[in-house]
C-alpha cells in the first residue's frame, strides 16, 4: 500500500506492507532511528512520536494509518541549532542516564505541556505514566518537565530560554552531528 | 593559556553524553545497518522440559526472503558450550550449555532454531513455519522440592539437581566464633524464612547484536556491559583466535547486570554470519528478552539470629537455597555467594556461618542483577534487625546502634573476613532521621493505631553497607573466580594539547564520558571540554574488565587518575628542560609547571607540543607523553547509608503507598553530584520495584507468566514518591580518589527499608513478614482480609 507522510518536515512516499508498524517504517524505511522500540505490548512509550501534533505510541500505529498526516519525532525538535526547551531541560536536570527512554519521554513531555502548560508534580507524574524508565527513578525527568514548563510559560520571556555557554555548546555538537 | 580554575571533581557538570541522546542521534546497536545485512530471528521452546523429537524446517526454508534455517543439530559441532567463569567449588555440577538446544530443552524460552532472512519481518514470519515435535519430560520448578530423592532431574547426568554447596564458617576462617554454641546459649533466638523473588533486569534497550564477518576477521556490535569479557569468552567458547575478533559496545541502553552476560544469541549470530558470509543482526523483542535474558535473585533465606536481651547480637546463621534455573550463565553460581560477605551488614557479630545450596530447575538461569547477591543479603539482615527490635520492644534504630561498628572503630575486620576501611554510620543515621522527622512520624503512627484509622502508617529502616569496587584480583582468586578485577586506562596527549582518555570500563548510562573528563581535567589542569573519553571497542580500548559491581569509578576512575599522574611524570623533565631548571624545582598547578620561586612557567599543552615536535628535548627522552595504568584495588570499597521509608497501608484494600523516603548515602568522594544523585534515584526505585511491584512468575508447567511489560510491572512515575536524598562524605582510604561506588547502593538499601515499613504498619495485627512483592492482595491477605 502507498503511504505518503511528512516526517519532521520532509515528505516521503513509499509502498509498504499493510501490517508495517509506523515505528518500523520510521526506523527501517526512512532511517529515522532516533525513535526506538522498547517493547511489543505498547507499554513502554519508548516509541512515542507526534501524529498531527498529538503524542502516539508509534508501535501501535500502522504506517498506512499515518498516510496523509504529519509525524514529528525527537530528531526534528531542535530548531535552527537550538534545542527545544524540553530537550534543554532534560540536559540541564540530568533527566536521562542511558537515554533509551529519552526520545519517547521528551515527545510525551512536549505533548503533556501542550495540554497543560503549568502542571504540578502530580500532573507530570500522571502524564508520564505510559513511559517507562529504568535508570532515573523518574525524579529528574519530573524535575525537567516542571523546569521546561517554567521556561516555556508565556511570561517567562527570553530569559528563561537563554542558553548558558555550556548548553550552547551542546546545541552546537548536536547540530554538528546531523 | 586556559586553565581549569574551579575544581572539576565535585562539580555538577551536565553530561557530555546527553547531546546525542536528547536529539535522537544515538548509536544503539539496532540502529546500525551494514550493506548486505541480513536479519535473524530465534524460535524459542514453548515448553520447560522436553526431548526434541523432530524438527522440520522445510516449509520455513521455502518462505520468501529466507536464506537459512538452522537448528541445534546443525550447529552442534561448532557451537561449543557457553562458559561459566565462576566454578565456585571443585565439585560444582557444570552442565553442558549449548547456545541452541540440540536434543533437549530445559527451560521455556531456550533457543531451538533460527532463521536468517532479508528482513526482520520475513525472519519472524518463517519462525511460524518451523515444525518442532516435543516429547515432554517432567519439570522441576519448586526449588524447595528439587533436592528430594524422587525429583525429576534437569541434568540427569549429575544424579541430583544440586549444583554446589558452599560454606563460610567464621570459626573455621578464624574471623569469629562458632555459631552452634552461641545459638544454644542465647536468651533470644529468632528464626525467619525470607523469600527473595525472581526478578527480571528489564533494561529499556532490548539486546541487539550485529556481526560482520570479513575474511577471518569478525566484528561484533553488541548491546553489552562487557565487550572485553565477551571477546575473550567468545574466543574461548568457539575456539576463535581472539586477535581476529573485535567487539564493540556502542551506545548501550542500560544493563543493571542483565547485559553482564555472554549470551547464546551472541554466539548464534556470530555462527550464522560466518556461515553466510554476510552481516547478520538480531534484535530481541521485549517478549524474547523477558524469556531469555538472565533473571536475578530467587532464593529462600533461612536466618537464625541469636542475641542478648539488650539486643546485642551473639551469632548469625544463614542458609540459602538458591534457584539457579536450568544452566550456568557467566557468573550464575557465584552471585548468591557475594552475599556471604554482606549478611553481617554493618554490625559487630561474633559468630557467623553461611551455607548456600544452589539448585537447578527448569527455568531461565539467574545471574547478576543490580547488586548481585548483596541486595539479598542486606534484605536478610536488615529485615532481621527490625524483627529483633520488635521482639525486644526496642526502636529499630536503637537496636542497630547497639550493634553497629562505631566510627572510631575503623578499619574494622568483620566476621565475614572483610576489612571495612572507613564509615560513619552515626552521621548518616543522624542526618536521615532529621530529614525524615522520625519522631513525628512515630507519633502519627501511634495516633492512627489508637484511632483505628483504616490507613496505617509504617516506618522502615535500612542501614546498609555494600562491597563495591569489584574487585581485588587476589580476593577473586580465592573465590575461584576465573579472572582478575583490575581496570585499565590510557591517556593520549594530542599535539594540539587536547586529550584522549581510553577507559576499559564500558558505560551504559553511567556518564563515564563526563566524570572521567572531570578527573583528567583536574589532574592535568586542562579544560573539561578538551578531554574526550573513548570506550567500548576492543580495538580502541584493548584492555578492560568492563562495567558492573559499582566498579567503574572506584577501579576504572582510579586507573584514569593514575594514568594522568604518569603523563605528568613524563612531562616533568621536559618542562624542566624548557624552563632551564631542575625537575625537583618545579611546581605543578592548574595545568602549568613553574620554576619554584619564579614566574617562569610552561603549560602542559606547551610541553605536549614540544614533545610532539621533538626538536629540543632532554637527551635520550622518548618523544611521547602518553601513559597507561592498570589499577588493581587492594580492598573493596564500602559505601553505606541510612534509608528511611514511611508507607501508608490501606487496610481495606491492602494498597501500599510510599508516603516519604529519605536516604543519606556515603559514597565517599563525589566526582559529579548530579550523576551521583541520579544513580541514587534510579537505584532506590529499582529497590522499591522489587519490594512492591516486580516478580517473574512461572506457572506449574514452567511457562513464564510475566513475559511482557503488561504482566511484569515496572513502576511508573505515577507510582513513586519524590525521594529526599542527602550525603555524608567519608572518603574511601583504599584508593587515591576516595571514591566508593554508587551504582547499586540504592537498590541494596531500598528493598528492606520498604518491606520493613510495610510490616511495621501492620505488625500490631500479628504480621511478621509479607513476601515480596508486597502487592495489595498479599498485604490484604496478611492482615486477614478475606479470612
Ligand atoms: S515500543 Fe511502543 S510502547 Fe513500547
Ligand atoms: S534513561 Fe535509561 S531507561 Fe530512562
Amino acid at each position: 500500500m502507498r503511504v505518503t507522510v511528512i516526517v519532521d518536515g520532509v515528505s516521503y512516499s513509499d509502498d509498504v506492507e499493510p501490517r508495517l508498524l509506523l515505528v518500523h517504517y520510521l526506523r527501517e524505511h526512512l532511517g529515522k532511528v532516533g525513535t526506538v522500540v522498547g517493547c511489543d505490548t505498547s507499554n513502554c512509550g519508548a516509541c512515542t512520536v507526534h501524529l498531527d501534533g498529538r503524542s502516539v505510541k508509534s508501535c501501535s500505529v500502522l504506517a498506512v494509518q499515518a498516510d496523509g498526516r504529519e509525524v514529528a519525532t525527537v530528531e526534528g525538535l531542535a530548531r535552527d541549532g537550538r534545542l527545544h526547551p524540553v530537550q534543554q531541560a532534560f540536559h540541564d536536570n540530568h533527566a536521562l542516564q542511558c537515554g533509551f527512554c529519552t526520545p519517547g519521554m521528551i515527545m510525551q513531555a512536549v505533548d503533556l505541556l501542550a495540554d497543560d502548560p503549568d502542571p504540578d508534580e502530580e500532573a507530570v507524574r500522571a502524564g508520564l505514566e505510559g513511559n517507562l524508565c529504568r535508570c532515573t527513578g523518574y525524579q529528574n525527568i519530573v524535575r525537567a518537565v516542571l523546569d521546561a514548563a517554567r521556561r516555556m510559560s508565556p511570561g517567562a520571556g527570553p530569559e528563561a530560554e537563554r542558553l548558558t555557554d555550556e548548553a550552547a555548546q551542546v546545541t552546537h555538537v548536536a547540530g554538528g552531528g546531523q | 593559556m586556559t586553565a581549569a580554575v574551579e575544581a572539576e571533581v565535585g562539580r555538577a557538570r551536565r553530561r557530555k553524553e546527553d547531546a546525542r541522546l536528547i536529539t535522537g542521534r544515538t548509536r544503539w546497536t539496532d540502529n546500525l545497518t551494514l550493506p548486505g545485512m541480513l536479519h535473524l530471528a530465534i524460535l524459542r521452546s514453548p515448553v520447560a522440559h522436553a526431548r526434541i523429537a523432530a524438527v522440520d524446517t522445510s516449509a520455513a526454508e521455502a518462505m520468501p526472503g529466507v536464506l537459512a534455517v538452522l537448528t541445534g543439530v546443525d550447529l552442534a559441532k561448532e557451537q561449543g558450550s557457553m562458559g561459566c567463569a565462576w566454578p565456585v567449588t571443585p565439585d560444582m555440577a557444570a552442565p553442558q550449555h549449548p547456545a541452541m538446544a540440540v536434543d533437549t530443552v530445559r527451560y521455556a524460552g531456550e533457543a531451538v532454531a533460527l532463521v536468517v532472512a532479508a528482513s526482520a519481518y520475513q525472519a519472524r514470519d518463517a519462525l511460524d513455519a518451523i515444525d518442532v515435535e516435543y516429547a515432554d519430560l517432567p519439570v522441576v520448578l519448586d526449588v524447595t522440592r528439587a533436592l528430594a530423592a524422587d525429583s525429576p532431574l534437569v541434568h540427569p547426568e549429575f544424579g541430583s539437581n544440586r549444583c554446589a554447596t558452599w560454606v563460610f564458617d567464621s570459626a573455621e576462617a578464624g574471623t569469629g566464633g562458632e555459631t552452634a554454641p552461641a545459638i544454644a546459649d542465647a536468651e533470644v533466638v529468632l528464626r525467619r524464612r525470607f523469600r527473595q523473588q525472581r526478578i527480571i533486569p528489564a533494561f529499556m534497550e532490548p539486546r541487539s547484536v550485529l556481526v560482520d564477518p570479513t575474511g577471518d576477521q569478525v566484528t561484533m556490535w553488541s548491546a553489552t556491559q562487557v565487550p572485553h569479557i565477551l571477546r575473550m569468552m567468545l574466543a574461548a567458547t568457539l575456539g576463535l583466535p581472539e586477535h581476529k575478533l573485535r567487539v564493540i559496545a556502542p551506545d548501550v541502553g542500560g544493563g543493571f547486570g542483565g547485559k553482564l552476560q555472554v549470551t547464546p544469541e551472541e554466539v548464534l549470530v556470530l555462527l550464522a554470519a560466518r556461515r553466510l558470509g554476510r552481516p547478520v543482526k538480531y534484535t530481541e523483542t521485549r517478549s524474547d528478552s523477558m524469556l531469555s535474558c538472565h533473571h536475578g535473585r530467587d532464593q529462600f533465606q533461612d536466618l537464625t539470629l541469636a542475641a542478648r536481651p539488650d539486643g546485642t547480637i551473639t551469632a548469625l546463621e544463614v542458609e540459602l537455597l538458591a534457584d539457579l534455573g536450568a544452566y550456568l550463565g557467566l557468573l550464575t553460581p557465584g552471585i548468591p555467594l557475594l552475599g556471604a560477605f554482606m549478611f553481617n551488614g554493618i554490625y559487630r557479630i561474633p559468630a557467623y556461618r553461611f551455607t548456600c545450596t544452589s539448585v537447578f530447575t527448569n527455568k531461565m538461569y539467574t545471574d547478576a542483577v543490580r547488586g548481585a547477591g548483596r541486595p539479598e543479603a542486606t534484605f536478610g539482615i536488615e529485615r532481621m534487625m527490625d524483627e529483633l527490635a520488635a521482639e525486644l520492644g526496642l526502636d529499630p534504630l536503637e537496636v542497630r546502634r547497639r550493634n553497629w561498628i562505631g566510627h572510631e572503630q575503623f578499619p574494622f575486620t568483620t566476621v565475614a573476613g572483610l576489612t571495612y576501611d572507613s564509615g560513619n554510620y552515626e552521621a548518616a543515621t543522624d542526618r536521615a532521621t532529621e530529614l525524615f522527622d522520625y519522631q513525628g512520624l512515630r507519633r502519627e503512627q501511634a495516633r492512627r493505631r489508637e484511632q483505628d484509622d483504616p490507613t496505617l502508617l509504617g516506618i522502615g529502616v535500612s542501614t546498609y553497607t555494600e562491597m563495591c569496587g569489584i574487585a581485588p584480583s587476589k580476593v577473586l582468586g580465592s573465590l575461584s573466580f576465573g579472572a582478575g578485577g583490575w581496570e585499565h586506562a590510557a591517556i593520549r596527549m594530542l599535539p594540539t594539547g587536547k586529550v584522549e582518555v581510553v577507559t576499559g570500563s564500558s558505560p551504559h548510562g553511567q556518564g563515564h564520558e563526563t566524570a572521567w573528563s572531570q578527573i583528567v581535567a583536574d589532574r592535568l589542569g586542562v579544560p573539561f571540554e578538551d578531554v574526550e573519553v573513548l570506550h567500548g571497542d576492543t580495538q580502541i580500548s584493548p584492555r578492560g574488565m568492563d562495567t558492573y559491581g559499582s566498579r567503574s569509578l572506584a577501579v576504572g576512575g582510579v586507573a584514569v587518575l593514575l594514568a594522568a599522574d604518569r603523563v605528568l611524570d613524563k612531562a616533568r623533565p621536559v618542562a624542566a628542560h624548557l624552563l632551564g631548571c631542575a625537575a625537583e624545582d618545579l611546581d605543578f598547578a592548574a595545568g602549568r609547571f613553574t620554576a619554584r620561586g619564579t614566574e617562569n612557567g610552561v603549560s602542559i599543552q606547551e610541553v605536549t607540543g614540544a614533545v610532539f615536535a621533538a626538536h629540543d628535548l632532554p637527551d635520550g627522552f622518548e618523544p611521547n607523553l602518553d601513559a597507561q595504568a592498570t589499577f588493581d584495588p587492594e580492598n573493596f570499597s564500602f559505601p553505606h547509608g541510612t534509608h528511611l521509608c514511611a508507607v501508608e497501608v490501606d487496610t481495606e484494600t491492602g494498597a501500599v503507598k510510599i508516603r516519604s523516603y529519605v536516604c543519606v548515602d556515603d559514597v565517599g568522594t563525589v566526582v559529579n553530584p548530579l550523576i551521583v544523585d541520579g544513580q541514587v534515584h534510579g537505584g532506590v526505585v529499582h529497590g522499591i520495584a522489587q519490594a512492591l511491584f516486580e516478580e517473574a512468575s512461572y506457572d506449574e508447567l514452567g511457562n513464564l507468566t510475566t513475559g511482557t511489560f503488561a504482566d511484569y510491572l515496572l513502576p511508573t512515575a505515577a507510582d513513586l514518591p519524590h525521594l529526599v536524598t542527602d550525603r555524608t562524605v567519608t572518603p574511601a582510604t583504599s584508593n587515591p580518589l576516595g571514591a566508593k561506588g554508587v551504582g547499586e547502593s540504592g537498590t541494596i538499601a531500598a528493598t528492606p527499608a520498604v518491606v520493613n515499613a510495610v510490616v511495621d504498619a501492620v505488625r500490631h495485627l500479628g504480621v511478621t513478614d509479607i513476601e515480596m512483592p508486597c502487592t495489595p492482595q498479599r498485604v490484604w491477605r496478611a492482615i486477614g482480609g478475606g479470612a
